[in-house]
């Protein structure tokens, strides 16, 4: 499962990030890598691009970027 | 024995006050550039960075005898640069810049709400080892949400650095944060933390190598990161082509295969998610009646409306509240310019004064209430977190035509004025990107559209129903259209030709919503107010005294001759209203005679063959001449060589435009000049205050002629092409 299967409200951790594309690098940068744990709050109009919150800040990033990130549901893990 | 005169002053007499310089570095959209105007209040001076167009701003704050120069940088996330004003902000922390020393200590900036990411880059200023002080902003969006933050713990962390939580916008925390900044410079650099070891060990093994290339261990560790250029010559020069193997050997043992972003981005994360317990406690925020409002505004479809109906407020704003505060404006100039007519004997100079300097001046001033209430807008999206979120909405819709969401409010922004909008593509980080915007934003209405349109369709365009719709309106609305499709066309061919490039990304943090502060706005409206009068000002009003100047020279003697006889020859046989109407023609006639002879009436006629295939005689060629520097002056040349007076009113002038003729009786205004006339309107860049900020933005000359050139061929060949087809 990659971040783009994500829906509304669903919670993930990211398990390995492919870094090919600067735009993945720049996602890094901002938190996305290994281990970080997120939540989806949803996508634009046509669900791309869409929205994540992680450790509490709000970023929008690209569903292609989004693939490049695999993650595994922890529905139930958090608060 | 009388000495010289001494001019100097004496030594003695001089206070030595210290100068410390300070870089404010922070994350985007952490209330950095607040925090900055609140600490060097208005003691701030503008101005550009060498061979770049990243605006610099530096202020001064004091404390005791202290003197500190404070430099406003970009915001960034990393050290990693990706854009011009990242790679700005590189090279002042690194004192690379000409003009810029290298900044004595570090003020950095970085949201409190926002604590996760803003560590990778406090991390890194750390590891630079000069003195430094934290600010932590938005302490109160943080108690909202429960966040406390242990700014001890947190100095501890960064090497024993003070870390002061304030309110940007309110200003609590700053007598704390100015007495931090007052003390950190005195402070001795201790031993600066280590975050990465591994990238120290790589750079001292670099370093043995290249000894005496005057390199810091800093500049070596961004070169094996990110081919930092200086640092890639550097070590070129003392290796030779050896250099770059060595480069990459050493970034192959600390990265292997992967990018060192990559790898750089999960070491200091492990770190933050390490430390990050132990900095920060989170209560579980209750859900506030406000989260879920915001909640739901953000979902797709509810923020398509509001982004649709904001939208329309903007333009009702721009058109409609505007309109008394211009017609104020233009009663104003209309009367200062009659009283000096009235006032000064008819000549030269009370014509220059009336004529150029004060309707120069008024027609700048008048787009000033427009240009207020556009960027009031602009501004209170900025500062609500609203204007990223129009990015994220419109991002798709964007990307078909090469762009990306960040092209969405200047381009909206053009159809009250290109000048702002092109001021306001700054926030889109890749240059491509934003060249294409710019290129795109002058075919957006302005403006300065709405009069020659509002004439030509009044005149020549029936006021029919079709269907739901007004005829008139119609055409007004496909105008507005062939706009929008020439600028998105003109962007799709520029990103495949000449800005050919990567898609453009679009990774975006999205701004939590906040409620604006009033002073923080009013200071940014002054401040566009100010650049607008100040640089669109003096372009416009230098283009309308030289047009003034080539309407009016040189006088015919002969002409005001016959006027003079004539109007002594009516006042025998008339009186009265009669009169004093039969005066203003015979004024109105000398007026049209005069221009005909002028320069400007020379070079219509000098210009006809050109744009006589275009259906235009010599008066309407004269017109499109004079409005090339500034296109809201067509109407009022218009009304002069149709001899009806500048001032007439607009149905006086579509009567004579609708019954001018060419020398062999044909109509000049058919339906297809009209129309290739309104098409070369809509496309053509008549506007040098346009050319000068696309100068200012792109800094160079190449995309405003470009521009220019690009834009006047493809009016011109619309409006063939109408006129040839149209009148076969």
């Amino acid at each position: 499962m990659t971040l783009a299967d994500l829906k509304r409200g669903d919670r993930a951790r990211i398990d390995a990030v492919n870094p090919v594309e600067p735009s993945v690098r720049r996602l890094m940068v901002l938190g996305l890598v290994e281990g970080a744990e997120l939540e989806c709050l949803g996508g634009s109009l046509g669900g791309d691009p869409m929205e994540l919150r992680i450790h509490g800040s709000a970023l929008s990033l690209r569903r292609a970027d989004a693939r490049r990130f695999s993650v595994t549901s922890t529905a139930d893990a958090e608060d | 024995m009388a000495e010289p005169a001494s001019i100097g002053i004496p030594l003695e007499s001089i206070t030595v006050s210290r100068s410390v310089s300070i870089a404010v570095v922070g994350n985007p959209n952490s209330g950095k550039s607040t925090l900055f105007n609140r600490v060097t209040g208005l003691n701030q001076r503008t101005a550009n960075y060498p061979g770049v167009t990243v605006e610099k701003r530096t202020g001064k704050l004091t404390v005791g005898s202290t003197v500190f120069d404070l430099i406003d940088l970009p915001g960034i996330y990393s050290l990693s640069p990706e854009s011009t004003d990242e790679r700005i902000v590189v090279d002042v922390l690194l004192g690379r810049v000409a003009g810029t020393p290298r900044p004595d200590a570090i003020l950095a900036v970085v949201d409190s709400t926002r604590l996760y990411q803003g560590l990778f880059l406090l991390q890194q200023l750390a590891e630079l080892g000069r003195p430094m002080v934290v600010a932590l902003t938005m302490a109160d969006a943080a108690a909202e949400q429960q966040i406390a933050i242990d700014c001890d713990a947190l100095g501890e962390k960064l090497g024993g650095v003070p870390v002061c939580q304030v309110v940007a916008t309110t200003g609590k925390g700053f007598s704390a944060l100015r007495s931090c900044i007052a003390e950190a410079v005195d402070r001795s650099a201790a031993e600066s933390p280590r975050f990465w070891p591994a990238l120290r060990r790589e750079a001292v093994a670099l370093e043995q190598d290249v000894r005496g290339s005057d390199l810091s261990l800093v500049d070596i560790e961004r070169t094996i990161i990110d081919d930092d250029p200086v640092g890639v010559e550097a070590i070129r020069r003392a290796l030779g082509p050896d250099g770059d193997r060595r480069i990459a050997a050493h970034r192959n043992s600390l990265c292997g295969d992967d990018p060192p972003l990559a790898v750089e981005s999960r070491v200091r994360y492990r770190w933050i998610s390490e430390a990050l317990p132990r900095l920060q406690s989170r209560a579980p925020a209750p859900v506030r009646w406000k989260r879920r409002i915001v909640d739901w505004i953000n979902r797709p479809y509810p923020a398509t409306v509001l982004f649709l109906v904001l939208m329309a407020t903007v333009f009702q704003a721009v058109f409609a509240w505007a309109t008394p505060m211009m017609d104020l404006i233009d009663a104003v100039a209309g009367g200062l310019g009659e009283w000096v007519s009235g006032t000064l004997p008819a000549g030269a100079v009370a014509s220059f004064l009336a004529d150029g300097v004060i309707a120069g001046v008024g027609s700048v001033v008048i787009f000033l209430p427009q240009i207020l209430i556009l960027f009031l807008f602009i501004i209170l999206m900025e500062d609500t977190g609203y204007l990223a979120r129009t990015a994220f909405l419109m991002d798709r819709a964007m990307r078909a035509v090469g762009l990306s969401g960040q092209s969405v409010v200047p381009l909206i922004s053009g159809f009250a004025c290109a000048v702002p909008s092109i001021m306001a593509t700054r926030v889109i980080p890749n240059r491509r990107d934003r060249i294409a915007t710019i290129m795109a934003t002058p075919f957006m209405t302005c403006s300065a559209r709405l009069p020659i349109y509002a004439l030509l369709i009044a005149a020549f365009v029936p006021n029919l129903t079709v269907g739901f719709a007004n005829l008139q309106g119609l055409v007004l609305f496909g105008l507005y259209l062939l706009g929008i499709l020439g600028g998105i066309a003109t962007a799709l061919l520029l990103r495949k030709s000449a800005l050919r490039g990567p898609k453009p990304s679009f990774v975006l943090a999205l701004p939590e919503f906040r409620m604006p502060n009033v002073r923080t706005v009013l200071m940014k409206l002054a401040d566009r107010a100010w650049i607008f009068l100040r640089r669109a000002g003096t372009v416009i009003f230098a283009v309308a005294v030289v047009v003034w100047a080539l309407a009016y020279f040189p006088r015919a003697d002969d002409i005001e001759s016959q006027r003079l006889a004539a109007q002594v020859e009516v006042q025998t046989v008339l009186e009265g209203e009669a009169l004093a109407a039969e005066i203003a023609r015979i004024d109105n006639e000398a007026a049209a005679a005069q221009l005909a002879q002028s320069w400007l009436g020379r070079m219509g006629q000098g210009v006809e063959p050109l744009f006589r295939p275009l259906g235009w005689d010599w008066r309407v060629s004269a017109a499109v001449i004079a409005g090339f520097p500034a296109r809201e002056v067509v109407v009022a040349v218009l009304g002069t060589i149709y001899a009806v007076g500048s001032e007439a009113d607009e149905s006086s002038l579509a009567e004579r435009l609708t019954s001018a003729t060419w020398p062999d009786g044909r109509t000049v205004f058919t339906l297809p000049m009209v129309f290739g006339l309104l098409i070369f309107y809509a496309w053509c860049l008549q506007c040098a205050a346009t050319l000068a900020v696309i100068k200012r933005e792109t800094n160079t000359w190449r995309w405003p002629l470009f521009a220019w050139g690009y834009m006047t061929a493809l009016g011109y060949v619309g409006a063939l092409l109408i006129f040839q087809i149209g009148s076969v």
